[in-house]
């Protein structure tokens, strides 16, 4: 494909925004290891956080193809400013309900993403898309039963699966802020959208969010958490950054 | 007569004031399943461990964590340990076979030679 100056530009805004994401919702599952509620599940969330540090791995594998910096530069060596993360990954992990509450609300938007970015005409960003397509499927395999069988199990459950749904709603609208880049990347057949993307989401989340007879928040009466994409984050983010990047800080020229 | 607390859970959990001498029986409702895995289609589905789960749907899911993350897999059983029937320990001995019954086994007949002999005569490559 042979790809403008502008379309670059919206390609990358697209991919830090995804490589970001990842990185940082990757590196709060972390925190749960050897701290889950089970055994098994501590296996499994933790394998699944790694799975997120890879994707971001081959994301930003793919803005160092297209000039940037290397990926371990990319995601340690940049301030707080310039990441592009939503505010629902930064968020502390909580207690379990809310954290697999984000799980189910993030691995449901980024599956179908990368089944969208699976046709892009952006041949690399197509390629990452198609090769993550068994693990995401897994992601929210392990999200759905989970949420529904909480959510269907006692009164304590039902009632921490909806209140966790509550706060993280407007934090997963966040997901989707609309990007200046928008109409580049449609028109170009990079990607068909954040709100096309929303729309699929919505859908998908209110099929399992009803088998789990859960009470899905009204979209029209919320504000969607913005900002992350433009560099504005929450409080939670910088202490992150801090500790994620405390070694690599120490020597970043080091070999590993 | 259930425990009252002032923490809502504890008195919805309605626990007797006087527990059962045996408390394991009640809380071992997460039972624990056997785990199968096939390499490749066609292939036997083998042993590989066992886990605990709620119920068969979420064993599934754990399982596939547990024993396919890092080795090949296409395929995945599970099975309640309690539904898996088993001889019994004490009679491991009926597995035994008797050293005279050598002449069961294939490798009780000594043919090679034969063999060989036969190869070198009709000039087969060995």
């Amino acid at each position: 494909m042979n790809i403008s100056k502008s379309e670059i530009e919206a390609v990358k805004d697209l991919i830090y925004r995804m490589a970001d994401d990842e990185l940082i919702l990757g590196h709060r599952n972390s925190e749960w290891t050897g701290l889950g509620p089970i055994l098994e599940e501590d296996i499994a969330f933790s394998s699944m956080a790694q799975d997120k540090l890879g994707h971001a791995q081959a994301l930003y594998q793919i803005l160092n193809k297209l000039g940037d910096a290397d990926p371990d530069t990319l995601a340690f060596g940049r301030k707080e400013k310039d990441m592009k993360c939503c505010h629902l990954v930064e968020y502390p992990i909580g207690e379990y309900d809310f954290s697999l509450m984000r799980h189910f609300l993030f691995d449901e938007a980024e599956a179908l993403r990368f089944e969208m970015l699976s046709k892009s005409s952006f041949e690399d960003l197509a390629n990452v898309a198609k090769k993550f397509r068994g693990e995401l499927k897994y992601h929210t395999m392990h999200a759905e039963i989970w949420i529904e069988q909480l959510a269907n199990g006692n009164e304590e459950s039902k009632a921490r699966m909806q209140s966790s749904l509550n706060e993280c709603f407007p934090l997963a609208l966040g997901i989707f802020e609309p990007s200046e880049f928008e109409d580049i990347l449609i028109s170009s057949n990079i990607f068909q959208g954040e709100k096309v993307l929303m729309e699929s989401w919505l859908l998908k989340i209110e099929e399992i969010l009803e088998k789990a007879n859960l009470k899905i928040p009204d979209v029209s009466t919320l504000t969607p958490v913005y900002g992350g994409r433009k560099g504005y984050h929450t409080e939670y983010l910088k202490p992150l950054l801090d500790e994620m990047t405390e070694v690599y800080c120490i020597d970043p020229e080091a070999e590993w | 007569m259930s425990i009252k607390s002032i923490d809502p859970r504890v008195t919805r959990e309605s626990l007797p004031e006087q527990p059962d001498t045996n408390p394991m029986k009640e809380f071992n409702h997460w039972q624990t399943y056997e785990v199968f895995h096939q390499e490749k289609s066609g292939s036997h589905h083998i042993h590989v461990g066992s886990l605990h789960s709620p119920n068969s749907e979420m064993a599934l899911i754990l399982a596939k964590e547990q024993y396919a993350r890092r080795y090949k897999c296409v395929n995945m059983w599970v099975v309640k340990t309690a539904d898996v029937i088993t001889t019994k320990p004490e009679d491991e001995d009926i597995f035994e076979t008797a050293p005279e019954k050598i002449y069961r086994e294939a490798s009780g007949y000594k043919v090679m030679d034969r063999i060989n002999k036969f190869k070198d005569e009709q000039k087969i490559k060995k």
